[in-house]
């Protein structure tokens, strides 16, 4: 297997890809960290009530 | 997409990242995100620090997809307006396709995740403020009255009352007041730029007041909505996001406001052409201090409240 020789449209739209990449590891980064918080201060969890009645 | 396709494109202007983020309109988000800020903080209630950075950034990606939606809509006029003219879409750098699927995206984006982070009153809030700029303002205001900055400008006072939706869950008169007070400020703000700006607004075909009324209408409106604006912020400095700090910043500045209008609505065409709308100038960049102080010193009180010392 031969490693192919870079396309020029790949260094040309390097920055808008990379651009592109930090943007949805951000993203993650934002849906991550809304998760943490909503889970430890209890956003979750069922009404007290609805548990007892169970 | 082809070779011949990529290859065809090579010596057009290829558009980089910092085109697509041009598309959101970083300068108004700054606004937006400013006045977005503040009206949570100044709202009751504490929200957690990190939900309140994501809520300003969803209520920024939604100000700036609006933009999107915008540039997409106006590509034929922002290319005639000397002002306009080096944005993305007519530049050539990106597509008008590009810049409506970008804007849609977005949209989407930003309303449902301030949804799932904090709550559906700012959420929809959102919802109608993008619908509110990219159609009412955009598709059906802008090219068809004068009118078109007062009613429009609506959706640029929104952010503070999603700020104060995100921690309330709801609205009340202290957000009405902040959204009013934009909502005012707006109209003698673009009339102002409107004054030295004309040719790009009349070339466009956009019914600007200036290009409709002429600019004596227009310097007579300034004053008049000056004054009603006058009023409004130095009302809202004796309710609960009002104190000391903001009806000082107010006295001030509205005096000052009021005493530029003033001089707007006494010159003559004449005398503005003579000294380049010097005066004119100077009130539009007097305009940006105006609301950037008003907002901070319903900041500073909001602060100074856990201290005893904000609000009456």
């Amino acid at each position: 297997m031969s490693f192919h020789k870079e396309h020029e449209l790949h260094t040309r739209r390097k920055g808008r890809n990379i651009g592109l990449g930090l943007t949805l590891v951000a993203l993650i980064c934002i849906v991550f960290g809304l998760t943490v918080v909503k889970v430890t201060r209890g956003d979750f969890e069922p009404p007290r009530g609805q548990v007892e009645g169970n | 997409m082809s070779d011949a396709t990529i290859n065809s494109t090579v010596n057009q202007p290829e558009a980089g990242f910092g085109d697509y983020v041009a598309l959101l309109k970083p300068r108004v988000m700054s606004l937006v995100v400013f006045t977005a800020a503040v009206g949570l903080l100044a709202a009751p209630g504490a929200v957690h620090p990190f939900i309140a950075f994501c809520a300003i950034l969803f209520i920024a990606i939604g100000a700036g997809a609006s933009g999107a939606l915008n540039m997409w809509w106006d590509a034929d006029i922002d290319a005639v307006m000397k002002r306009t003219a080096r944005r993305p879409v007519p530049a050539g750098k990106v597509t008008a396709d590009e810049a409506l699927g970008v804007g849609v995206a977005l949209s989407g984006l930003a309303v449902t995740m301030l949804w799932l982070a904090t709550n559906w009153v700012a959420a929809a809030i959102l919802a109608f403020t993008i619908f509110f700029y990219a159609v009412v303002y955009t598709m059906w205001l802008k090219r068809w009255t004068p009118q078109n900055i007062v009613i429009g400008g609506a959706a640029g006072a929104f952010p503070p009352m999603i700020g104060w939706a995100v921690a309330t869950g709801g609205v009340s008169v202290e957000s009405v007041l902040m959204f009013a007070l934009i909502f005012m400020w707006t109209p003698p703000h673009f009339w102002a730029l409107a004054l030295f700006m004309n040719s790009d607004y009349e070339n466009a075909g956009v019914p600007m007041l200036t290009v409709t009324h002429g600019r004596r209408t227009t310097r007579t409106h300034i004053f008049v909505y000056t004054l009603l604006l006058a009023v409004l912020a130095l009302g809202a400095g004796v309710t609960a996001i009002g104190g000391p700090i903001y009806m000082a910043v107010a006295v001030v500045l509205n005096a000052m406001f009021v005493l530029g209008a003033w001089r707007i609505w006494r010159r003559d065409e004449d005398s503005a052409a003579l000294d380049k709308y010097l005066v004119e100038k100077k009130f539009f960049r007097l305009s940006l201090l105006y609301l950037f102080a008003h907002f901070g010193a319903i900041l500073a009180e909001a602060a100074l409240r856990p201290w005893g010392m904000g609000g009456w």
